[in-house]
């Protein structure tokens, strides 16, 4: 397919990473902030395409995964109610909270529905007056305005029973949190292309000018990915740190005007825990005055609830970059798609997850293990 | 989930506004999705769609400006270049 097909080019894609290694002097980090493009990396292997001086860490762009554990638990806890169809993307059903899962909860006979898009959670709302819809509204840029977008129907439409459980995260912020760090190791990023697309990129090139990176807004197919880094790599041997757009067929630096309009009318910017990491200021999005009677928290009164992280997951040092899947003692043994221990194995977009798909059965996963471990931790 | 992905819109629905709706095909397989943030969408322009709704159009002199810098890559790494 068009604006498909030309950036899987296997052939363009030996070309370009030959392209990088040539300029590749030194050895360099570069975080891809966004889980689909980790996803890419892993599928197509291009790890094994760059010279062995660059070393890619997978950031905290997976929603799935920086979704607190309290707001699963809340979930759990709503779904559980009678009287109410909960709403999710597929994703979610599976990420364990404290105690349970929400495909438990529909396995005990909650009505939990997978739903391709928050809109078909309002035109079920619509579909039973007769009950509450609740829709779990997680995720990045990228999602929210879908979201936003579902309450303004949901209110245009004077709907009384359809509500969202909300919490969203910002990538800015959490890109600061992670260079702000003090045993940060990432040098370069490859910002998130659809986050871009929808929120411009405004906000980078104060980021790049305080820390000293290079961000390279960056696609998601494989040639895109590798361009990105191309880009990134010649800043860094270059010792320049600016803001560029490798993905500019779909994301223009104001972003989308009539989603943002819409963004700022529903949501305002609130401090927001992230699994794993911990809470960032301003790093988060709520509903605002005008849409709270849409609040699931408020509607259902969830108790504050107190969780619990699974003590083996390592998964806060693989969302800020320090270690690698692989790394982790739980890793393909406790750990797995099937009985996931943390958030990153249950997602698709997830490291653990994309690691464990595609490269688990490699050599080359365990040098990496070793390369990083702290040997303590190997022992165990 | 945050898998955006592209797609031609092949019909434009009637409604305006919030509720502007068009049938886009991704190689092979159609569903309606929400352009309520893209008023100047055509049919037969390619769109990111994510989570049911299109969050940009795809420029199709861009996009080709990629790949025309990519090929200067090749020429890089053929080693006539610098
Ligand atoms: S492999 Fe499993 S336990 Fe280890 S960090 Fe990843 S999700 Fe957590």
């Amino acid at each position: 397919m068009k604006y498909v097909d030309e950036y899987r080019d296997g052939r363009a894609c030996l070309d370009t990473a030959e392209a990088i290694k040539k300029i590749t002097t030194r050895p360099w980090v570069i975080m891809e902030i966004c889980g689909g493009q980790t996803h890419s990396i892993a599928r197509y292997g291009l790890e094994d395409l760059l010279p062995p001086q660059l070393s890619l860490v997978h950031g905290p762009g997976c929603p799935v995964c920086v979704t607190p554990l309290e707001v699963i638990d809340k979930a759990v806890e709503i779904a559980a109610k009678p009287g109410i169809i909960f709403c999710s993307f597929g994703d979610m059903l599976r990420v364990p909270g404290s105690r349970k899962d929400l495909l438990s909860v529909k396995a005990q006979g909650g009505d939990v529905r997978l739903v391709y898009s928050p809109l078909d959670a309002v035109k079920l709302a619509r579909q039973h007056p007769d009950k509450q819809v609740v829709f779990f509204a997680v995720g990045f840029e990228t999602t929210a305005p879908a979201n936003a977008m579902a309450v303004l129907q949901a209110n245009a439409l004077k709907l009384p029973n359809f509500f969202i459980l909300v919490s969203h995260v910002l990538v800015p912020p959490a890109m600061e949190a992670i260079l702000s760090a003090p045993d940060n190791r990432v040098q370069g990023f490859l910002a998130a292309g659809h986050v871009c697309a929808v929120m411009g990129y405004a906000p980078y090139p104060l980021l790049a000018e305080k820390y000293g990176v290079p961000i390279v807004v960056t696609g998601f197919e494989p040639l895109d990915v590798l361009q990105g880094i191309y880009h990134c790599v010649q800043q860094l041997e270059q010792g320049r740190h600016e803001v560029e757009n490798q993905y500019a067929r779909s994301v223009r630096p104001e972003g989308n005007i009539e989603a943002l309009k819409v963004l700022a009318e529903v949501f305002q910017v609130v401090p927001r825990k992230w699994r794993g990491i911990g809470e960032i200021p301003g790093s988060g999005w709520a509903l605002k005055e005008p849409y709270l009677s849409f609040d699931a928290e408020r509607k259902f009164g969830v108790a504050r609830v107190t969780a619990q992280e699974s003590p083996d997951c390592v998964s806060g040092q693989i969302l800020r970059g320090l270690k690698k899947p692989a790394q982790c003692p739980a890793f393909g043994t406790g750990c797995t798609p099937e009985h996931p221990l943390g958030a990153p194995m249950v997602s698709t977009e997830g490291a653990c997850s994309a690691y464990y798909r595609y490269r688990r059965h490699e050599g080359r996963l365990l040098d990496v293990a070793k390369q990083f471990s702290p040997p303590r931790r190997q022992e165990r | 989930m945050c898998l955006g992905v592209p797609g031609k819109i092949i019909k434009i629905a009637g409604e305006e506004g919030l509720f502007r709706t068009g049938k886009v095909d991704f190689g092979g397989v159609s569903r309606e999705v929400s352009l309520a943030f893209l008023p100047e969408a055509r049919v037969d322009d390619y769109v990111i769609v994510h989570v049911g709704i299109a969050i940009s159009r795809l420029d199709e002199e861009e996009a080709q400006r990629t790949l025309d810098d990519l090929a200067a890559l090749k020429g890089l790494s053929g080693g006539g270049a610098p």
